[in-house]
């Protein structure tokens, strides 16, 4: 046979093993991390994780009751304060201003915020709510989480907005309906599973942001409800945690994060089911 | 807007709403017109909320770091030493921006080739059934927060690299000019290295699903021509689809870079938060992101102001790099739409 031939198949063959190996050296990260994950975090994942607070140093009993609720608020009033927003200003992206100057300057910086890192956004926080309102709170830790959710909502609802045909728009319009209720009855209505998606996604993005919380909510060893304090959280106490000399405290920290790894990956997979239905159509 | 109000009216003068009984013509309109008017400044002014928080971003930590730099100026730029509780206090910028640049250099030397390796696998080599699962399985390792990157390199990766990997190394290039002092020994479970193996393992999905998206611009016509006049996979990949999409993949590798560079809770816990700077990439160091991680809540005065510092520097560079990902994205972007 050709040499040069034989040449370039055996180049060819190698570069596809590789690649092949490339593939089986992702997957495997993502087997091992959650098997180490499910291994250490099962052991002591019991009803009293839910029902006690967290322990002092030292002890041997206790749970995660404060931190799992106190992440609990946080995520869903961060989402609650930066979801509308995303949501809005992408609507002004994708409805008002197709063809705007501010659109692609706003579309340009979002897409720089969706990236920047969270521990800027929590030195943002911390200079903008915490300095002024001398102290940690968890209303700062909202804020802080809300201003990772804009950009993530913003983006996805842009996406899928200008997803809908505008002959929908159009036969709207020709019946006489104003453009607020174009938007609210018609577009928001065809889009509804792709927004949701966004949502999801975003809420996946902050359930387990830690770095934003360290300096804006800290964590507290009790059961908190209220905002202008500080606030247990399963990121941050993890953080305190994983660092500890405790037997115990390590043991509590791998059944958080095996909690915070099950509830990101459900909306993750949730949100790209409801995606996939979609494109399905 | 005035289109809109026109079709309003049409609306209004249509049987269906004089059948439903005397109508105030001029109300309805009316409150059409406030609604329309409300919803669209609602919209607008969330949208330029955006603005304001870069704005907000940026301002915040200039007036934070305005005592550090009035106190350091440019020397911040290139002094090691960071001795916080000296009196006065002695801070330095040079060992995290070392410690940034090199664990991101790294990471990226290990995510580019392994991650576009994936997307090529990807879009190229893998059959039909197969795709779905893998494709889903490295966008899930981009959904997995950091904390657990973090939490798993301290626990599981850290001692298996000290106890396996990097002894091998050490011992491998002893003796070695220049290779021999950056795999210096002694093995350690706290290192530049093991931060930028997880960095790596972080990114790998951002450039894997980007080039995935990139590659998916190819005309197919291109690629079958290639294969039409008898060439191998590789072969098409490297001169076809690669030439074809290589802005995408810059501006792919540079998202993944600013995402390195700005990581923080995957890189404090298996750092070792060491000032100094050390040859040995199996020494600890630090990075901006986890020199402010850790110090920061307990942190007042000048010292806090140093860190805001070495975080608005983090933002510029985070920032730039961001930037350029876009435009090169951008222009792809242009260039597939044509």
């Amino acid at each position: 046979m050709n040499p040069i031939y034989v040449r370039r198949r055996r180049k060819d063959i190698v570069v596809r093993g590789l690649c092949i190996a490339a593939a089986a050296f992702g997957v495997t990260w993502l087997a091992l991390i959650l098997v180490t994950l499910l291994y250490n975090g099962l052991a002591g994942l019991n009803l009293e994780i839910f029902v006690a607070d967290t322990p002092p140093p030292g002890s041997t009993e206790g749970g995660l009751r404060n931190a799992i609720i106190g992440s609990l608020i946080m995520t869903v009033l961060g989402v609650g304060i930066g979801a509308p927003l995303g949501l809005f200003a992408g609507t002004y992206l994708a409805e008002y201003g197709r063809n705007d100057k501010l659109t692609s300057v706003i579309r340009f910086i979002n897409d720089i915020l969706l990236s920047a890192p969270s521990i800027i956004i929590g030195l943002f926080i911390y200079g903008a709510v915490v300095v002024p309102m001398r102290g940690f709170s968890a209303i700062a830790g909202c804020l802080a989480l809300a201003v990772i959710v804009i950009p993530v909502v913003l983006r996805t609802t842009e996406d899928m907005l200008l997803l809908v045909p505008n002959a929908l728009r159009e036969a709207a319009s020709a019946l006489g309906l104003p453009r607020s209720l174009v938007i609210k009855r018609i577009a928001y209505r065809a889009a509804r599973s792709g927004l949701i998606t966004g949502v999801l996604l975003a809420t996946a993005r902050v359930a387990g942001e830690t770095a934003p919380l360290l300096f804006t909510a800290l964590s507290n060893q009790f059961f908190s409800l209220s905002l202008n304090k500080t606030m247990a959280n399963l990121p941050v106490t993890i953080n305190n945690f994983v660092q500890s000399p405790y037997a115990y405290w390590k043991q509590l920290a791998w059944s958080g994060a095996l909690l915070i790894t099950l509830t990101v990956l459900a909306l993750n997979i949730g949100a790209r089911i409801l995606g996939a239905e979609r494109t399905a159509k | 807007m005035t289109q809109g109000i026109g079709v309003a009216e049409m609306a209004v003068q249509s049987d269906i709403v004089d059948d439903a009984g005397p109508y105030d013509r001029a109300k309805a309109l009316s409150a059409f017109k406030l609604g329309d008017l409300t919803f669209y400044w609602i919209t607008r002014l969330s949208a330029i909320s955006v603005l304001l928080i870069l704005g907000g971003i940026i301002l915040s930590l200039i007036v934070g770091a305005f005592p550090a730099m009035k106190e350091y100026g440019l020397s911040f730029l290139w002094t090691q030493r960071w001795a916080p509780s000296a009196d006065p206090p002695v801070l330095g910028a040079l060992g995290p921006m070392y410690g940034t640049l090199v664990t991101s250099f790294i990471a990226m030397l290990i995510a580019i080739p392994v991650g576009i390796g994936i997307a090529i696998f990807l879009t190229e080599l893998c059959p039909q059934w197969l795709r779905r699962p893998i494709g889903m399985a490295v966008e899930l390792l981009a959904g997995i927060p950091s904390i657990i990157y973090g939490m798993w390199g301290f626990f599981v990766l850290g001692p298996f690299l000290a106890n396996t990997f990097q002894p091998f190394m050490i011992r491998l290039f002893d003796g070695v000019p220049v290779l021999g002092a950056v795999f210096a020994g002694p093995p350690s479970y706290l290192s530049l290295f093991n931060a930028a193996l997880i960095l790596a393992i972080m990114v790998l999905p951002f450039i894997t699903s980007i080039s995935v998206d990139v590659f998916k611009t190819v005309p197919p016509v291109l690629k079958e021509a290639a294969y039409g006049v008898g060439c191998t996979t590789w072969e098409v990949v490297r001169s076809v689809v690669i030439p074809y999409t290589r802005v995408g993949i810059i501006g792919g590798v540079m998202l993944a870079l600013g995402r390195a560079l700005g990581e923080t809770m995957a890189v404090t816990f298996i750092i070792g938060n060491s000032f100094r700077i050390q040859s040995s990439i199996f020494a600890p160091g630090t990075t901006i992101s986890a020199a402010i991680a850790s110090e920061f809540a307990e942190s007042d005065g000048l010292h806090q102001s140093g860190l805001i510092l070495l975080g608005l520097l983090l933002f510029v560079l985070t920032f730039f790099v961001l930037a350029g990902a876009r435009l090169m994205l951008l222009r792809l972007e242009k260039k597939a739409g044509k």
